[in-house]
């Protein structure tokens, strides 16, 4: 029996430089996800597009032009008012869920991230690596949805791409902050429904996606400020209706960085801290 | 499960699966929900953080809705029946497919029950039962809150509790039916597609009015369709004779549903 | 052996067109520990389940506690204790929640669970971690956990499907160890292994699988003194010097060439190891040892048992 000869090339020793290894880990996703993308459509294409279809179509034929719709949307045709608002949503939802069960399972399931950071990638590239990959794949989705919004007559002028940017945006902002918290999670317990019931859903709710923020009863505004989803639907909406004042657009976006960067470093800090041990 | 269709229908299931114990894997399931009663609390925060939002938001866009029998009714008192009937279904179906299918081939905890005098039917009635002890948990609750918002207009919405057990019942077997053909997790899409399109066009949100013909045709087709009109004549107090027509719908669908569960774990869990 | 707690004639169970296993007898006697030896894929783990009740058989006549599974399934089980290949423990509960829990499966009244999981809980050594979920346990613990779980009914039948794969040595002993004073209080086992360690500590009696069939039959001492001889010579030789295996088989009553050494059956080790030297071939290393279930296995199926 003749033992199979196996050619063993010595390590290079070489270590990604930071960008390099945020980039492998990115690089990763993308391999996965070539094979696996069919799985990913329903949620982030078809979801957003039944939204728009229930209330931009279904819900705007309701209120029609009616003068109570009128003064809410500013005399939009309803669709074109709520088209840009569900990209900023469909973008949050979507980091919402790739933020949650995915990472867990990183750490613990599947335990890719182990793997990962048992070669020269350290736990903060790999952090912000799954950051990258989920904004990268955020654009991909809202890019499609944009054509889609555009067949069904939802958009008014070039301004769309600028509600592109603000809805990844938004949503890398979710995205960090709670891949931070999925970080800290060790089982799924009661975490991640806990999450989804008192953050996610009724930041989807009550961030003026669907009417104005100011029908809402007065102690319930307050919830609006602290919405990331709020700050990034009204520069995605101001945008495409070529609505927006500079100034309160700068303050949400100021928000939406600040609230980035944040989640960001405590990507960073959290994914160390839990490879490292 | 009706008395008299019981024996008929156990005639239909495999023999020697069932051991008449399937309370003890609901008192599994209340043990196990001890250590996450956050999450068990939080299920009735979401159909109520919908009515918030929808009936107060969307409601002064649209104004007052004709209800089932032509006599306006307030927006949030129209989308509120629309609301109990979606979470008894999205609580049934997430119970009995994810939730199964976890329990069935990650966690193998069915194989242990079956080490045990349990027999399938005890596992899939043990599972529905849990959902629907929770699911009726989450409709008195819903059904006070809306009765603290004035949003009920009969005593015939005490009724709208049971119907929304059948509901919850009928959707769970059915899940788990499906699940019992599911062979991992990408199938699962396949139930966001069959569960997001109900919950949004099953007039949950505005009358099938609004639709062309044909559509309404469609929808009319749906069990959530039925669940939310059977809900919407309840609570409004507009009872015919049509309401027995939804529940049939259900009955057959508890049947269907349950027949299948059992025929397919029986050949899943004892190969 | 008409007292035979469990007794098997031509069993098979096919999946499809593969025949996992393909007619066999088996009797156990009440109070022997019984182990079914073989390597994965031998059909151990299918007649495990058959036994089990909680796998249909696909032909021949299989009694469990004097019924038969496919008619009295839920009564046999209400008396058998299954230890299953992999841990599936409830990972939602705790420790002592799990033992009962599943005590109340069987439809045990609550304050008997109560006291047989704190029994049980001193039984495994884990009255210190009952409070504990599952998840927090060690794979030993776990094992341990899942054998305690079994005995909640005071089953008169143990079925452990490969008991010890996985732990650590230590770990190994002390299971062995609980399973042996099972035996004492008179519980009839059956054991599955591939470790042939296993095997002859545990079984009183045992049957080599391969392929579906039974292979041979006896108690550990038997097989060996059957199918070996009383000692071994296990020589490794550097792979440019290697002799073939016809030239050494004339030191020994039986030679197997292995990738990585030979095995010399003789009834004098030593005496071979000079012999073989002696002819000119000067091995690496060498080692003298006695026959095991290892060497009967590799004579009757011609392969060794972990690969």
């Amino acid at each position: 029996m003749a033992a199979p000869t196996v050619s063993v090339a010595r390590s290079t020793g070489r270590a990604p430089t930071a960008l390099g290894g945020v980039g492998r880990v990115v690089e990763h996703h993308w391999r996965w996800y070539r094979r696996n993308w069919r799985a990913t459509a329903v949620s982030s294409i078809l979801q957003p597009l039944l939204f728009l279809l229930a209330f931009g179509v279904g819900f705007g034929a309701l209120v029609g032009s009616g003068p109570q719709a009128a003064a809410a949307t500013g005399g939009t045709p309803y669709l074109v008012w709520l088209a840009p608002a569900l990209l900023a949503m469909s973008a949050a939802q979507s980091a919402a869920f790739d933020s949650t069960y995915p990472i867990l399972s990183g750490f613990k399931w599947q335990r890719i991230y182990l793997a990962m950071s048992a070669g020269p990638i350290t736990g903060a590239q790999v952090g912000l690596g799954v950051l990258t990959w989920t904004g990268v794949k955020m654009f991909g989705s809202g890019a499609v949805y944009v054509v889609v919004i555009a067949i069904f007559g939802g958009v008014q002028g070039p301004g769309i791409v600028v509600s592109l940017l603000a809805a990844l945006l938004t949503g890398l902002a979710v995205a960090s902050l709670i891949t931070a918290f999925a970080a800290t999670v060790e089982n799924e317990g009661n975490a991640f429904s806990a999450l989804f019931r008192f953050v996610v859903i009724p930041m989807t709710l009550f961030s003026g996606t669907f009417f104005p923020v100011d029908r809402l009863p007065e102690w319930v505004q307050p919830v609006v400020w602290v919405s990331p989803l709020w700050h990034g639907t009204e520069v995605a909406r101001g945008a495409a209706l070529g609505t927006w004042r500079l100034l309160p657009t700068l303050g949400h976006l100021a928000v939406l960085v600040g609230l980035l960067v944040v989640g960001s470093v405590l990507v960073a800090r959290l994914f160390t801290r839990r490879l490292a041990r | 499960m009706s008395a008299p269709a019981a024996p008929a229908l156990w005639r239909l299931l495999p023999a020697g699966s069932y051991a008449g114990r399937a309370r003890m894997m609901m008192v599994r399931s209340a043990t196990a929900s001890r250590r996450t009663w956050l999450a068990f609390v939080s299920g009735f925060f979401e159909p109520l953080f919908y009515l918030l939002a929808m009936g107060t938001g969307l409601g002064s866009l649209v104004g007052d809705l004709p209800g089932p029998d032509g006599q306006p009714i307030s927006y949030a008192a129209f989308i509120a029946p629309g609301l109990l009937a979606a979470s008894a279904m999205n609580g049934a179906v997430f119970d009995s497919t994810y939730n199964v299918f976890f329990k069935l081939h990650y966690a193998r905890l069915y194989d242990s029950m079956l080490a045990t005098p349990l027999g399938p039917v005890d596992v899939a009635l043990g599972e529905i039962g849990w959902a629907l002890l929770r699911g009726g948990l989450y409709a008195t609750a819903f059904l006070s809150v809306m009765a603290g918002f004035g949003l009920i207009e009969s005593p015939w919405a005490l009724l709208a509790l049971p119907a929304a057990l059948l509901v919850a019942f009928a959707f769970a077997a059915i899940g788990m039916a499906a699940t019992s053909f599911m062979r991992s997790w990408q199938d699962f899409d396949l139930v966001t597609l069959a569960v997001l399109p109900m919950f949004l066009f099953s007039t949950t949100f505005y009358p099938l009015s609004v639709y062309p013909r044909w559509l309404q045709i469609v929808v009319e087709c749906l069990p959530l369709y039925h669940a939310v009109e059977l809900m919407r004549g309840l609570t409004t107090g507009v009872v015919g004779a049509g309401l027995l027509g939804h529940l049939a719908y259900f009955v057959v669908m508890v049947v269907v549903g349950v027949v299948i569960a059992a025929r397919r774990l029986d050949r899943l869990l004892l190969r | 052996m008409s007292d035979a707690l469990v007794q098997a004639r031509g069993l098979r169970k096919s999946f499809g067109a593969v025949e996992a296993v393909r007619g066999i007898d088996v009797d156990v006697a009440p109070g022997e520990v019984f182990g079914f030896l073989g390597p994965n894929g031998a059909g151990k783990s299918s007649t495990m389940r058959m036994i089990a009740c909680v796998s249909p058989r696909s032909a021949g006549t299989l009694s469990v506690l004097g019924m038969d599974p496919g008619v009295d399934g839920p009564r046999i089980r209400a008396r058998i204790g299954v230890v299953p290949q992999l841990d599936n423990l409830d990972a939602e509960l705790s420790v002592r929640e799990n033992l009962e829990i599943y005590g109340r499966y069987f439809g045990l009244p609550r304050r008997h669970v109560k006291e047989k999981a704190a029994e049980l809980l001193e039984f495994a050594q884990l009255t210190e971690r009952a409070g504990d979920t599952v998840e927090e346990l060690s794979g030993g613990m776990k094992r341990r956990l899942t054998i305690a779980r079994s005995l909640v009914n005071d089953p008169e039948l143990l079925l452990l499907d490969e008991p010890t794969t996985g732990l650590d040595p230590q770990a190994r002993h002390l299971l062995w160890d609980r399973l042996y004073r099972l035996k004492r209080e008179g519980v009839t086992q059956i054991v599955t292994t591939h470790y042939m360690d296993e095997a002859e500590q545990l079984c009183d009696r045992l049957v080599v699988m391969d392929g579906g069939v039974i292979a041979a039959e006896g108690s550990p001492a038997e097989l060996i003194g059957r199918y070996s001889t009383r000692e071994v010579l296990e020589l490794r030789f550097d792979p440019e010097h290697r002799p073939t295996a016809e030239a050494l088989e004339r030191h020994a009553e039986r030679v197997e060439e292995l990738p990585d050494r030979f095995l010399l059956y003789t009834v004098d080790g030593e005496r071979t190891h000079g012999d073989v030297v002696g002819a000119g071939f000067v091995p690496l290393s060498s080692l003298v040892r006695r026959s095991s279930l290892e060497d009967v296995f590799l004579r009757l199926t011609g392969r060794t048992l972990v690969d």
